[in-house]
């Protein structure tokens, strides 16, 4: 691995010829590895314009392209999701598969490149995962409820500084899905143990506390989801640097709801009161 | 309600599965520091751990409170663990053909090994020293435990074993101990590296500390 | 083609309050008896389905992506304008107003600015409540900063990423709804086409991008809020889906498309490294506070490294043109005029297609001045960022940086009320055309597509509803649904089957070095006319040997890419017409004829209008109609930053 500072300024003419090995898969069907060579790839690319590179060729050669999820190329939608030498978004710490480019490999370099690998993301075609089991985790309770129009002035209530940074240190969560693909465990947490953070410690975040924490791991276990068994990978993995305390606190806030709703007769916190 | 939703319902959630495995764990981790504080006492001369041994014997009802709590430990330990690997594995889904590992510990993706060692280190003790039925050769020894002790570890291979199971039992502490801190929500990045540190070394005091016993036997320090 | 702007009588001031007082309202129990469509799920679209489905109507929305967070306002870095006035510095409803149509050139609507400033402040209030951390001073109130454009620091920020965090805002209320059943989520599905019962949009049809299959919706009102048209130039900012499919099928379906022509380019992006490139990478504006312009005087310097060109032979092109701006000179002037040191061969860095595009941003004098700690606490990220990109060391060598598309403001016609001329048809967000008018200020965008989401199209949408009544959704067994199905289909199939030779992406590329020669920064008549032909023959060059891979029934990219690069290459046309026919410089519209001392002059007697342009069938050009634009509460003023 070479890294970017020692490069020279000029180095747009360099190239690489290089051989992949791709997971290909239909819809319902099993997949396999297939092997391409793919010659003259300049160094300055991206890696998924490396990957363009070789749909191209696929095209010229008449054979299907190798689909795969992406979209605003410069880190922040979450989209790209490709598993590079056993690595959620290759071997550079802190970024995704758009902003990897080749001249962290090596002339001559195989080059494996595979799906999101989980139970709870199951493959639609070659490198392309579903990742809806996200989306139902936040629909459960990933948010604060509020009407449009319901909303008091802004100013209203004061939220201390530090408080306000540590919520958007978890509230970077792109929601790529890197954490459960590097997670020996599939497990979610660090995904769910981000929006907890983000909204269970605004003020605006507490009166649904109790209620968000226990119904986002519920959702999150029927996904089929692991459990979390501190290995770190997902932290190490996260292109956007949410660490493993999001999932301490995850962890406590779920004990803390568990204590609360066995302590109230209703149980209202798990019902949300309804 | 079908046999697999109640599978699904009827058992905690994944933290829930957690917090328990954390809770029983920590009972563990502080019953074998002071089994490993009565065991020393061998260094003060048989009369000391005979004595030691004597009145564990005398207070059956403490014995007993602390035996159901070991137990009930246990069992929930083992019961989350193998929930848990279950449905780790099931929820992998195989991996990526090829694995890499940049953060975590050797210590961390061998737990479940060295859980399932050292659960057959436990029954092999048990037999061994509790209900006296195996490597002993037969022997009586009473209330002689000290003769008892010595007689076992006389044996090489057994006190390999011993020694081999209670540096698995560092291993399994190591990440145990800091994971608990983790599971109960009480860690975050300051203090994590901090509390690997104090989980490492309570680790070792607790491997050195039993293994010192066996290691004295072998090289003829207590006979 | 009928433009009737439905503007409310009475005072600027109160125009939105007493529109609001007199619309029409539909009862609770009858709300969920009504269907609403709403195709993309950014800023705009996510906000109206989750507050159209608060409100309790039945609601249904469509995005292309694998999930509604993904939209592209996503990628919005800067912040978010509100006049709010907490930095206690003068500003006001009015002040914003003013500083969003002067922005725009004088070529935006005043009515719908106007209400756009006034709601500017509930959208802050809408936001703050919903958990979106916005940066805070240490009292704990929220900060602000300052944005080009205006003399008042009213832009509120979420670090770098204000645009990620207002969608996650917009999407949590989405998900609440989508949780709560009141909004269905169709997530991987293209909308290809619009339908349209008795002259009113009554449907669409989508093709799921998963199984392939071609499906028509039916619903009583459609919201499209599918963003710009960027990607036309198949090099900009933008991701990679964003398209004008949607927006266009309706304009071949009768709305009308206006000023196609303003878009707007961004000077600090990173430069184009190769052929293979397929995306650019903007950074923040905020560099050139701190970074020095230039470029070789002599174009024999400028293959060299920057270091071993001296002092007396750079060309610190921005001071020496606009001495009282110099490296802060507006975003377009900057733009042009890097633009025009790379045309006269000055430019540095990597040689792409026989050009060297780009120009130096050099932090040295900063970091002597400062030193490289201060600098590093500025930008570091941004830094990181570029040298991630490039493999360069912006501490140790200039940056190298030059303009690139990054959004449009033209857009589907649309009156006061977001509805275009196709009664039941509403555009939001960048995909309309209203408030931007030839040039977007920074942190209008999010502002403009929230508000549009949360704050107007709830209260349009009813308005139109209780007009239609109970009995207005249609049946998708109908026959105007079943043809626009196979229409939709047989397209599908042509293209899977046709026996052609080059792919989409080649015909991308070749449509976006067309239009960005002759349609980018500068426009001329010759080019544009010369534009107009060599796209209409890559149009049936398109027609003839495009070659689509994959399975009608999987995931496939390269039929996604071929149905939107057909659109680009007609919505190209259209846009080099527009240009064309706007015989005026304003805003991102720049033709090198009509100029003042290099600045844009303005035609205010003949140009003061939106064009707004109607399909005239398959392969013919599309007519020009225009809605002429009143100001009763502005001057029109000559823009100059000298």
């Amino acid at each position: 691995m070479v890294k970017p500072s020692e490069q020279s300024s000029h180095d747009s003419e360099r190239t690489l010829a290089l051989r992949l090995r791709v997971w290909r898969q239909l819809r319902g069907g099993e997949g396999h590895f297939e092997e391409y060579s793919l010659a003259a790839v300049p160094v300055s690319a991206s890696f998924l314009e490396m990957m363009d590179m070789l749909n191209e060729q696929l095209i010229r050669e008449g054979k299907d392209t190798i689909a795969f999820d992406h979209d605003c190329r410069e880190g922040i939608c979450g989209m790209c999701s490709m598993t590079i030498n056993g690595m959620p978004h290759g071997p550079i710490p802190g970024v995704t598969t758009c902003q990897l480019h080749m001249r962290n490999f090596r002339d001559g370099e195989t080059i494996t490149v595979e799906p999101w690998r989980a139970r709870a993301f199951p493959v639609l075609k070659d490198l392309a995962v579903n990742r809806s089991a996200f989306d139902k985790v936040i629909q459960a309770g990933g948010f604060i409820t509020v009407r449009t129009g319901s909303a008091p002035e802004a100013n209203n209530t004061l939220i201390p500084k530090p408080i306000a940074d540590e919520a958007m240190d978890a509230a970077e969560c792109i929601g790529c899905g890197a954490c459960v693909a590097s997670c020996k465990n599939g497990s979610a947490m660090l995904f769910v143990g981000a929006k907890i953070n983000h909204l269970n410690i605004l003020p605006q975040g507490q009166p649904e506390r109790e209620r968000r924490t226990l119904a986002m791991v519920k959702t999150m276990d029927d996904a089929g989801f692991g459990n979390c068994t501190n290995y770190g990978e997902c932290q190490a993995h996260c292109p956007k640097g949410i660490t493993l305390d999001v999932i301490a606190k995850l962890n406590r806030d779920y004990l803390r709801a568990r204590v609360k709703d066995f302590f109230s007769s209703t149980g209202k916190a798990r019902k949300g009161g309804e | 309600m079908s046999a697999s939703s109640c599978y699904k319902n009827c058992q905690p959630a994944s933290i829930g599965k957690k917090i328990i495995m954390a809770l029983s764990g920590l009972v563990l981790a502080g019953f074998v520091f002071g089994h490993m504080i009565g065991n020393l006492t061998v260094f003060k001369g048989a009369a000391a751990i005979n004595e030691y041994a004597e009145w564990l014997h005398a207070h059956p009802g403490l014995l007993w409170v602390a035996r159901s709590v070991l137990i009930v430990s246990v069992i929930a330990h083992i019961w989350s663990g193998v929930l848990l690997t279950i449905e780790n594995r099931i929820a992998r889904a195989g991996g990526p053909a090829v694995e890499v590992t940049r953060q975590a510990s050797l210590s961390s993706r061998t737990m479940p090994y060295s859980g399932v060692i050292i659960l057959a280190f436990i029954v092999f003790h048990l037999l061994h020293f509790t209900f006296r039925k195996i490597a002993l050769g037969g022997q009586e020894f009473g209330a002689d435990v000290y003769k008892m002790i010595i007689a076992g570890f006389s044996q090489p291979a057994v006190a390999l074993f011993y020694i081999a199971s209670m540096i698995l039992l560092c291993l399994h502490l190591s990440h145990g101990i800091s994971s608990v801190f983790q599971t109960l929500g009480l860690r975050n990045q300051r203090w994590r590296g901090r509390l690997d540190v104090v989980a490492t070394a309570y680790g070792w005091v607790i491997a050195l500390g039993f293994i010192s016993i066996p290691l004295a036997v072998l090289l003829g320090q207590l006979k | 083609m009928k433009l009737d702007a439905k503007i409310p009588a009475g005072p600027l001031a109160d125009k939105w309050n007493n529109h609001k007082a007199k619309m029409r309202l539909v009862t609770p129990t009858n709300r969920r008896r009504y269907h609403i469509i709403v195709v993309g799920s950014g800023l705009a679209g996510s906000a109206a389905a989750a507050s159209l489905a608060e409100m309790g109507y039945e609601v249904s929305c469509f995005c292309y992506q694998d999930s509604p967070r993904r939209a592209h306002s996503i990628a919005a870095q800067g912040g978010i304008n509100a006049a709010k006035n907490y930095q206690n510095d003068g500003d006001s409803v009015r002040r914003l107003f003013l500083d969003t149509i002067k922005g725009g050139d004088y070529r935006a609507r005043e009515a719908n600015v106007y209400r756009l400033a006034q709601v500017s402040t509930s959208i802050i209030d809408q936001c703050v409540a919903q958990g979106v951390p916005f940066a805070r001073e240490y009292g704990g109130l929220l900060a602000n900063r300052s944005f080009g454009g205006a003399q008042v620091s009213r832009t509120f920020y979420a670090r770098g990423q204000t645009g990620q965090q207002l969608l996650l805002g917009a999407y949590s209320a989405l998900s609440r709804q989508i949780g709560a059943g009141t909004v269905k989520m169709y997530t991987r599905h293209e909308m290809l086409d619009l339908v349209l019962v008795e002259g009113q949009a009554k449907g669409i049809v989508t093709r799921d991008l998963v199984t392939g299959e071609i499906k028509a919706w039916a619903s009583d009102v459609v919201v499209l809020c599918t963003g710009g048209y960027g990607n036309v130039f198949y090099l900009s900012t933008n991701a990679q889906g964003c398209n004008v499919t949607a927006t266009f099928r309706a304009h071949r379906r009768g709305a009308g498309f206006a000023n196609p022509c303003y878009s707007q380019i961004h000077p600090t992006c990173i430069p184009v490294h190769g052929e293979d490139q397929a995306k650019l990478t903007l950074m923040s504006e905020s560099l050139r506070n701190d970074g020095r312009v230039w470029v070789p005087k002599n174009s024999a310097d400028c293959a060299k490294p920057a270091s071993e060109i001296p002092e007396e032979a750079r060309d610190y092109f921005l001071e020496r043109k606009y001495p009282s701006y110099g490296n802060l000179a507006p975003r377009d002037i900057s733009s042009r005029a890097a633009k025009e040191v790379c045309d006269e061969g000055r430019g540095v860095g990597q040689v792409v297609d026989g050009k060297r595009l780009g120009v130096y941003l050099d932090f040295s004098a900063a970091i002597k001045r400062l030193g490289e700690s201060a600098i590093r606490e500025r930008y570091g990220n941004l830094f990181d960022m570029y040298e991630n990109i490039t493999g360069e060391n912006a501490y140790r060598q200039p940056m190298r940086i030059f303009p690139a598309v990054h959004y449009t403001m033209g857009g589907l016609w649309v009156d006061y009320n977001l509805q275009s001329n196709i009664p039941g048809l509403f555009v939001g967000g960048e995909a309309n055309f209203s408030d931007h008018g030839s040039n977007r200020l920074g942190a209008s965008a999010l502002m403009q597509g929230l508000a549009d989401g949360y704050f107007v199209l709830p209260y349009t949408v009813t308005d139109y509803l209780a007009g239609v009544g109970l009995s207005g959704r249609p049946s998708v067994d109908r026959p105007e649904f079943k043809a626009v199905v196979k229409e939709v289909e047989e397209r599908t199939h042509w293209f899977l089957n046709n026996n052609g030779n080059r792919s989409a992406r080649s015909y991308h590329k070749e449509l976006g070095k067309i239009v960005w020669e002759k349609c980018g920064m500068t426009r001329d008549k010759a080019g544009l006319e010369g534009a107009i032909r060599d796209l209409q023959a890559l149009r049936d060059d398109f027609w003839k040997n495009i070659k689509v891979v994959g399975a009608g029934n999987q995931l496939a990219p390269e039929l996604e890419r071929a149905g939107r690069v057909a659109d680009f290459l007609d919505f190209g046309i259209m846009m080099c017409l527009d240009a064309l026919t706007r015989e005026e410089s304003c805003g991102g519209h720049f033709r090198t004829e009509y100029q003042e001392a290099g600045e844009a002059k303005r035609n205010d007697d003949t140009f003061a209008h939106a064009a707004v342009w109607e399909f005239k069938g398959e392969g013919n050009l599309p007519k020009r109609h225009t809605e002429p634009l009143t100001y009763e509460e502005v001057q029109l003023t000559t823009r100059s930053y000298k």
